[in-house]
């Protein structure tokens, strides 16, 4: 009996072990990362970061690439939020438990773990490519050919969690509504949508904390640009691509620039997410 | 088939005196390949609270939800016999549900108040169903939380969001948003189980108040409940029902065996 229970506390404590430094190393890594970014990164921070583009090389700045991400992210967003939401709200409320709901959903998820590079070709293929025939040239790679690449990337995570979020959603809430003699569409515009509202919303923010940081998809979409433009018809530049390249120049100088553009993108995620997690914190708290 | 054939094939079940406001025949109903009713008949007076009874997984609130046809909304449920409501099948699909739920409605277990202001929760089903100036609708969903005997508490605060209120006060709220729409039948789904005993003594007293001007039916699982507030009582077990009288007769001198056993607290 004594032998069983001491086996049993054994296990116990070498799992907890375990599991604890499993923990750590995982914490540990992303420490350094965000340690590293911030330490580099601070020391390269500089106002001319904001001010100029990165036309004059190690004696400029970020300016361009920070607008070209603002613009590709938010066309991103604005394609992939309405999409998303309205395909989401399909999968959980009109073909929830029928089989072409759960291929649709299976296949969503297969989406979401697509590679990001195959994005960018493919929308090379369907955009840029057309796009350079049709106007002979004139339009060719473009900051929202980039941004449609983000939005295949962001599609799928609003997908999943606008379905889950209305999943989440009690059923008695449903049938208190349709006992009213509320019609379905109303129910879903007015009720579901509003009960779930701060959880679609947070997955919004996640999808676009997710996509600010893509470098990939834009290769060979808004390809870059070392000038400032607000065209997004234009070439674009954007704060991960100009990150990728610095980080292969063999200037010490560029090497900081992109440490800063680093650490810029870094923020940002980290706010975004923040901002999610005190959205769904109030949410909770609500309930 | 007539109607004393269908009381020859209920013989626990006396007519009540007026035209019952709910006459049910033969209804059975089906879900998954599971016979969930069985031949159920019953007459359900106008203006009095029916209680259903029995252990659970006995079919009463399945029995209860399709009064309102609340159970269409899942696939694979079907229901067949006759259910009228002053004479009309509303099994008959060509019954409007819209019809339907603005003559019968419902509360729930749990209190689900929408995520919208006080005033908005009752204003909502209303607004489906009717075109109303502001000043009515106010005099409307004043008049509906006065029903619900909400009003008092918080006719202040109608502006704030419904889920602040107590368990109990969003029960009430419930109800309250139900009677808006001035419905003949109120289904309540043991309304209670879910409030501690000072707001079940509330609801309770409410459905006292609330009887001279609707049709209740009410499920619990709770026999002194149903002891209290019902005229009559339906004590149902295994899909069935087994016997349905005089509330006062089903706990005093039941007809049947399986009837007593099950108030005397032998099982369920």
């Amino acid at each position: 009996m004594d032998l069983l229970y001491f086996r049993r506390r054994l296990t116990n404590a070498l799992a907890l072990v375990l599991s604890t430094l499993a923990t750590l190393v995982g914490l540990a890594f992303l420490a350094w990362i965000l340690w590293e970014t911030l330490r580099q990164g601070l020391a390269a921070l500089d106002l001319k970061l904001f001010t100029k583009i990165t036309a004059y090389g190690d004696q400029g700045g970020l300016a361009n690439a920070m607008v070209g991400s603002l613009i590709i992210n938010f066309v991103g967003i604005a394609i992939a939020t309405p999409i998303g939401v309205l395909a989401g709200t399909w999968l959980a409320e009109y073909a929830n438990r029928t089989r072409l709901g759960e291929t649709i959903r299976f296949l969503n998820d297969i989406l979401l773990s697509a590679p990001s590079i195959v994005m960018g070709l493919f929308v090379y293929t369907i955009i840029v490519l057309p796009s350079t025939a049709l106007t002979h040239g004139n339009t060719t790679f473009s900051g929202f050919a980039g941004g449609v690449a983000l939005a295949l990337i962001a599609l799928p995570v609003i997908v999943r969690t606008t379905d889950e979020m209305l999943r989440l959603v009690p059923p008695t809430l449903r049938e208190a509504a349709l006992s009213l003699g509320v019609p379905q569409w109303k129910l879903t515009s007015q009720i579901l949508l509003r009960a779930a509202r701060s959880g679609i919303v947070t997955g919004v923010l996640l999808a676009l904390a997710r996509i600010s940081g893509e470098t990939a998809p834009l290769l060979f979409t808004a390809f870059g640009n070392n000038f400032m433009t607000f065209n997004p018809l234009d070439k674009m530049s954007s704060l991960p691509q100009v990150i990728y390249q610095y980080a292969n120049d063999p200037g010490e100088t560029m090497h900081a620039l992109a440490w800063a553009g680093a650490f810029v993108v870094t923020l940002f995620v980290l706010l975004l997410s923040l901002a999610s997690r005190l959205l769904f914190a109030r949410k909770v708290s609500h309930d | 088939m007539t109607n004393a054939a269908a009381l020859a094939l209920a013989p626990s079940m006396a007519p009540p005196e007026a035209e019952p406001k709910l006459k049910v025949r033969d209804l059975n109903f089906h879900y998954d390949g599971f016979h969930a009713l069985k031949n159920i008949g019953m007459d359900i007076p106008e203006k009095q609270v029916t209680a259903i009874i029995g252990p659970s997984g006995c079919g009463k609130s399945t029995l209860l939800r399709i009064f309102n046809r609340i159970y269409a909304i899942y696939p694979k449920l079907k229901a067949t016999g006759s259910i009228e409501l002053d004479g009309e099948n509303i099994l008959d699909p060509r019954y409007s549900l819209n019809r339907l739920r603005s003559k019968v409605g419902m509360v729930f277990q749990k209190p689900v108040p929408f995520p919208m202001t006080i005033f908005e929760n009752v204003a909502y089903g209303i607004r489906h169903h009717e075109r109303l100036s502001k000043a009515e609708m106010e005099a409307r969903v004043e008049q509906a939380l006065r029903g619900g005997a909400l009003w008092d508490e918080v006719k202040d605060k109608l502006k704030q969001n419904a889920l602040g209120l107590s368990g109990g006060q969003q029960q009430r709220l419930c109800i309250a948003r139900a009677i808006a729409l001035k419905p003949e039948v109120l289904l309540l789904d043991e309304p209670t189980s879910a409030l501690d005993p000072i707001a079940t003594g509330r609801i309770e007293q409410l459905i006292e108040e609330l009887k001279s001007q609707f049709t209740i039916v009410i499920v619990t699982h709770n026999m002194q409940q149903a002891a209290r507030v019902s005229d009559r009582t339906a004590f149902m077990y295994l899909g069935e029902l087994v016997e349905y009288d005089e509330t006062e007769k089903i706990f005093t001198k039941p007809g049947k065996k399986q009837t007593e056993d099950y108030i005397t607290g032998r099982f369920g």
